[in-house]
């Protein structure tokens, strides 16, 4: 079980900001993000593109915002849970509550935030009449662990970076592999283009466009795809396959965090913005683009303001009765939990002669 | 300031919407739909308009004439799913006098 005083739900730029604000509370924070890194949208979806309404930054990558935040935070040593979904929610009896990841990961805290932006990213998966079949069975929307395809006859399906890089990994470990899409050009990095080019050139990758997996072929284990082709005349034919890995990106769905007893509407959670932006279950909070009130912006900056009020909020709830004023950190510094501590120079007192 | 201009929008229960669209607040096709509430927030324009995600793809039924497709709203088009001949992403049509009378169906969510 992990313990900790808040535990946040999405690690997107509102949740990391969140770890400062409770930080310089005395606040030690958690967080879960169902993808493999922190930064949630920034590092997934655009990470090389610039945001120009960062208050103080005329222009910034979405990839360097969350570098700074990380780097803002990391003296209060944030745990992560990372690469899981939080599935479920449990209130206990002493008021905290228990939240358990899709792979069973159990964490335990007084309050709870969710920061969870559009929803935890799931592959998209295509529309193939028996794919849901053969899931797990050699059909992997998602690749966990790359030794699984040794030895064997791997599809992968798709046009963008996830498939070009994986069709080059790949060609490394499996005996073979084939990469289908339905356009001869691909976007990706160009490295990663050219790469697959002098893989195909080298007869290590089957490459097959303009065509797409129209079928998938089995008992109860894939083997092998139907794949149409509609170069000059259109045909059908088979390929031979242990696996076949549809790599179509991903897209939020806020998911299991629906059925959690909150209040939900036009697919984001009611909380209350005249004060603390707390949802209808006391001690759980929502903040940033997964919350909607009355005029709501999804914007970073406005996840942020949010992020800061609920902290007073939670700092309330763990510590009920306790006298505290906001600090400004020009003034009291920034101690971490690791020991370190910034601080203003002090001003020099010296007589002039 | 600038006219409106009418657009037909059938929504994703096929459920035809005639609306006016400002033309001089830089908005594209998904902004409108977004700001009449025509889609399910949190189901359309999900990357914000970078021809990033194919959420607010939407088939154009009228002949009225588009603006050409660029390389990355292509390249997007052919990794999204439910694409026909008449898919464009309503994210990369800029809303200009020239599209009046514009008629679209939303493609369903996936």
């Amino acid at each position: 079980m992990i313990k900790t005083d808040i535990l946040i739900i999405g690690a997107g730029p509102t949740g990391l900001f969140t770890v400062f604000e409770a930080g310089l509370l005395k606040l030690k924070c958690h967080l879960i993000d169902a993808l493999p890194q922190p930064g949630g949208q920034c590092s997934e979806i655009y990470p090389k593109k610039p945001i120009y309404d960062i208050p103080a930054y005329p222009e910034i990558l979405a990839g360097d915002l969350t570098h700074k935040l990380m780097e803002q935070c990391k003296q209060f040593e944030p745990g992560f849970t990372l690469g899981e979904r939080a599935d479920t929610i449990e209130k206990q009896e002493d008021g905290s509550f228990i939240v358990t990841t899709n792979k069973g990961t159990k964490h335990q805290a007084p309050v709870v935030a969710i920061a969870g932006g559009l929803g935890s990213f799931e592959p998209r998966k295509p529309l193939i009449h028996n794919i849901a079949s053969f899931e797990d069975k050699g059909v992997e929307y998602i690749i966990k662990n790359p030794e699984i395809y040794r030895n064997k006859k791997v599809v992968i399906a798709g046009g963008g970076d996830s498939a070009l890089d994986w069709s080059i990994f790949l060609s490394d470990v499996a005996k073979e592999v084939t990469l289908i899409h339905r356009r001869n050009e691909f976007r990706g990095h160009l490295d990663s283009v050219e790469k697959v080019q002098e893989l195909k050139n080298k007869e290590k990758i089957n490459l097959i466009t303009p065509a797409e997996v129209v079928g998938i072929l089995g008992d109860k284990e894939v083997k092998g795809v139907v794949v149409k082709q509609a170069e000059h005349i259109e045909k059908e034919f088979e390929i031979e396959c242990d696996h076949f890995i549809p790599l179509f990106g991903l897209s939020p769905k806020l998911g299991p965090i629906a059925n959690w007893g909150l209040e939900i509407e036009k697919n984001a959670i009611k909380v209350d913005n005249s004060l603390d932006y707390q949802t209808n279950i006391p001690g759980v909070f929502a903040i940033g683009d997964v919350n909607t009130y009355p005029g709501k912006l999804k914007l970073i900056l406005c996840g942020f303001h949010e992020a800061t009020l609920m902290c007073q909020s939670a700092y309330k709830i763990i510590n009920p009765g306790k006298r505290y004023v906001m600090k400004y950190t020009t003034v009291a510094g920034v101690d971490g939990f690791d020991g370190t501590r910034k601080e203003a120079p002090k001003a020099v007192v010296k007589k002039i002669e | 300031m600038e006219q409106d201009i009418n657009i037909k929008i059938i929504d994703r229960e096929g459920k035809a919407h005639d609306v006016q669209a400002p033309t001089d607040m830089a908005m594209n096709l998904m902004e409108v739909v977004r700001s009449f509430e025509l889609a399910e927030e949190g189901t359309i324009g999900v990357c914000g308009g970078m021809a990033m995600c194919a959420s607010c793809q939407c088939y154009v039924l009228s002949d009225t004439e588009l603006p050409e497709m660029q390389d990355d709203e292509e390249a997007m088009l052919s990794e999204a799913f439910y694409v026909k001949d008449n898919s464009r992403l309503g994210c990369q049509i800029h809303i200009t006098p020239d599209l009046e009378g514009l008629e679209v169906e939303l493609a369903p969510e996936s």
